[in-house]
């Protein structure tokens, strides 16, 4: 990932430099020596640092941490207590197949399994690192010292970005990495590979939709002065998609209810209308891919099937490869989500005026 | 000679604020300019504009021979600036603040570091080096500032306030240090400020800015004279045995325009305090405004009246006088953001 972004980089800075400045600055660092490295990937190691020192992180990685810990718990238990429960529900071989699958999205009932733990504390990750990415500085009068440095204003902002962004690909992994390895030791099941494949593209999935809320609220950093207003905007939006989000929609559908229900087409458009207005929340979004990925019986994230195709379908669950394509859709929107909030960050920010602590 | 830097009709607006007008300056290599102003009178906004920080909305702003509104990347290889009220992070020491300074810089980390350590102990911060920013006082701070503008090599250095909240002991370092980088390595030095005796001690050149426009430039000889071609004298006497009929007196002598009591401290200006002679004191000051030199008859009348006369001396334009000439009624604005 990071090397993927570290050649997106160079050649987008690339192209930006050899259009603005006449010195080029790969010249300039093969003369200083090789180790030399581009501003932005200055700024970026010190932002790194800096969230890896900073106590705030270590609050989260701990309550992360804890969650997960907690989920394995709960999933193991439930595994434990035996797997023909789930099997009954199931009705299929399932259970067994994709045993390991099932660490991530299991639980006994006492505590959340590791899926919805993931979904309601990552967005949490991300408005935390990035809710005074830039006010910070401003306020510290530290912006308009970097400002008058040789660097692109840009370069600033996506430096934050890339930064929180590393950082939470770490933490996702290792945490995913860790219930995996902790699964093993505990229950002496090992993956196969498309089960490490499904495990891994769902970790990939989680730190773009965590990229989205740092994103997110690094906007809220640069429109807001005050740090306190910013995490508080962000966590108004997170509490607004998690929570309330789902009950208006609800509501849209029951006030929009067709009046007679035997008009099947009129039904199901409206169903479809829901549906398409659920999707717009990225906790949604994500909540689908992530659990078709993780539950491979998941068949369709069509809440309508007919009679015929509900009989004819095979009872089999998905290969790796059909439900990733089920769920592209939903990745797509969620890199668009984010997409569209670092455009406004990015507007907003090159608008600013920089001046000392204003 | 090239000047560096060259303001040319620049205007800023805000809204309907005007922040700067039509503003023309040029600042020769190797000087030290002061830009002197209120609270609000555009310097700063100048200042950002001249680094491309600001886009002006009409007018240009050359530095190095580089359009700094078109390539501002190029300027600031070559400017040093120290906003007023200079920010570092907290959390680490000056050393690391100068290093990253110098990385965004292109300076390679081990020269990055030795340049810090050469340029803490110029600013005489050397045995703090290692200390977090946080437990920096304002003057260490400010001294900091200036080894972070200094790190790059920069052919101009801009600082915005520099002076501004630290001690008259540390105002004095500062300034002699300002000095002799200009003397010794030809830096120019652009510092913007509203302490008018600062800039009076080491300036070259002065420019007065008065709500975004500058209205007076030349060095302190040049603009005291341009003040005294229309200007009047000044006299100010401290005395016992203050009296009505003494000051009507003083005010028939020939070309007399103003008398009134005054703070011997001068912090008034014109306006005569009421009380000033209630305050205490041995003796009161008065102070005459005339059109022509009339101390001696002054110090005659004052005597003829049986008042005592404890001093008596003439006031000279300074840097202060000039500055609240020109500054006179025109309010201190808020800086706009």
């Amino acid at each position: 990932m990071s090397a993927w972004i570290e050649k997106l980089r160079t050649s987008w800075t690339g192209l930006l430099r050899s259009r603005s400045d006449g010195r080029s600055p790969a010249k300039a660092e093969t003369q200083s020596g090789s180790r030399t490295l581009s501003p932005f990937w200055v700024m970026v190691q010190k932002e790194f640092g800096d969230h890896i020192r900073s106590w705030r992180f270590i609050i989260l990685l701990s309550i992360v941490t804890l969650a997960c810990i907690g989920s394995i718990y709960a999933a193991v238990t439930a595994l434990k207590n035996g797997t023909n429960s789930a099997n009954n529900s199931n009705n299929s071989s399932i259970g067994e197949t994709f045993l390991f699958l099932r660490m991530f999205t299991e639980s006994d009932g006492s505590l959340p399994n590791f899926l919805t733990f993931l979904s309601f504390l990552a967005p949490l990750i991300g408005i935390a690192l990035g809710f005074d990415a830039v006010n910070s500085e401003r306020n510290k009068g530290t912006l308009s010292r970097l400002m008058s440095q040789p660097i692109y204003r840009d370069d600033f902002l996506v430096a934050k970005f890339v930064a929180g962004l590393l950082l939470i690909a770490v933490v996702i992994f290792s945490l995913g990495f860790l219930v995996m390895g902790m699964g093993l030791f505990t229950i002496g099941f090992p993956p196969t590979p498309e089960e490490f494949w499904r495990v891994f593209v769902a970790l990939v999935i989680t730190t773009i939709y965590v990229g989205m809320w740092l994103n997110l609220s690094i906007f809220f950093s640069v429109r807001f002065r005050q740090s306190a207003t910013s995490a508080l905007s962000g966590i108004a939006v997170w509490i607004f998609f998690l929570v309330f989000y789902g009950m208006i929609v609800n509501l849209i559908g029951n006030l929009t209810l067709p009046g007679d229900l035997t008009d099947s087409k009129a039904y199901i458009d409206q169903q479809n209308n829901l549906l398409l207005l659920s999707r717009l929340s990225p906790a949604y979004l994500f909540q689908e891919a992530a659990s078709t990925l993780l539950l491979p019986d998941v068949r369709t994230l069509n809440p309508f099937i007919t009679q015929d195709q509900a009989y004819l379908a095979v009872n089999a669950p998905l290969s790796f490869g059909q439900s990733l394509l089920l769920i592209w859709p939903q990745v797509t929107a969620i890199v668009a989500e984010t997409a569209l909030v670092f455009a406004a960050s990015y507007v907003t920010f090159m608008r600013q005026e920089i001046r000392s602590r204003s | 000679m090239e000047p560096v830097i060259e303001l040319a009709q620049l205007t800023k607006k805000y809204g309907d604020f005007t922040a700067v007008n039509k503003l023309d300056l040029s600042i020769r290599p190797g000087e030290i300019f002061g830009l002197l102003g209120p609270n609000g009178a555009g310097k700063t906004t100048t200042i950002l504009m001249m680094l491309g920080l600001t886009e002006p909305d009409s007018g240009t702003a050359t530095v190095c021979g580089v359009d700094a509104t078109r390539n501002p990347i190029q300027v600031k290889r070559r400017v040093g600036y120290m906003p007023d009220d200079v920010g570092f992070y907290e959390d680490r020491s000056g050393l690391d603040n100068l290093i990253y300074t110098a990385r965004l810089n292109l300076i390679p980390e081990k020269e990055a570091r030795e340049r810090a350590l050469e340029l803490l102990k110029r600013v005489g911060l050397e045995a703090a080096a290692h200390k977090k920013v946080g437990a920096y006082s304002r003057g260490m701070r400010q001294r900091l500032g200036l080894a972070d503008v200094l790190i790059k090599k920069p052919e101009v250095i801009i600082l915005d306030e520099p002076t501004l909240g630290i001690d008259p002991e540390g105002v004095r370092e500062l300034l002699v240090l300002i000095r002799d980088l200009s003397r010794n390595e030809g830096l120019t030095v652009l510092l913007s400020s509203h302490h008018l005796h600062q800039v009076q001690q080491i300036c070259d050149r002065v420019g007065i800015f008065v709500r975004g426009q500058l209205i007076a430039v030349g060095d302190l000889d040049e603009l005291t004279r341009q003040l005294e071609t229309k200007a009047n004298y000044k006299v100010e006497m401290d005395l016992a045995g203050w009296s009505p009929e003494l000051e009507e007196a003083l005010k028939r002598i020939d070309t007399v325009m103003e008398v009134g009591l005054t703070e011997s401290d001068a912090l008034t200006g014109g306006a005569a305090p009421a009380n000033a002679s209630a305050a205490g004191g041995k003796y009161v000051t008065v102070r005459v405004i005339s059109g022509s030199d009339v101390t001696p008859q002054l110090a005659s009348t004052v005597v003829g009246h049986g008042a005592s006369l404890y001093g008596l001396r003439p006031v000279r334009y300074g840097l202060d006088d000039i500055y609240h000439r020109y500054f006179e009624g025109g309010e201190s604005r808020e800086r706009v953001d």
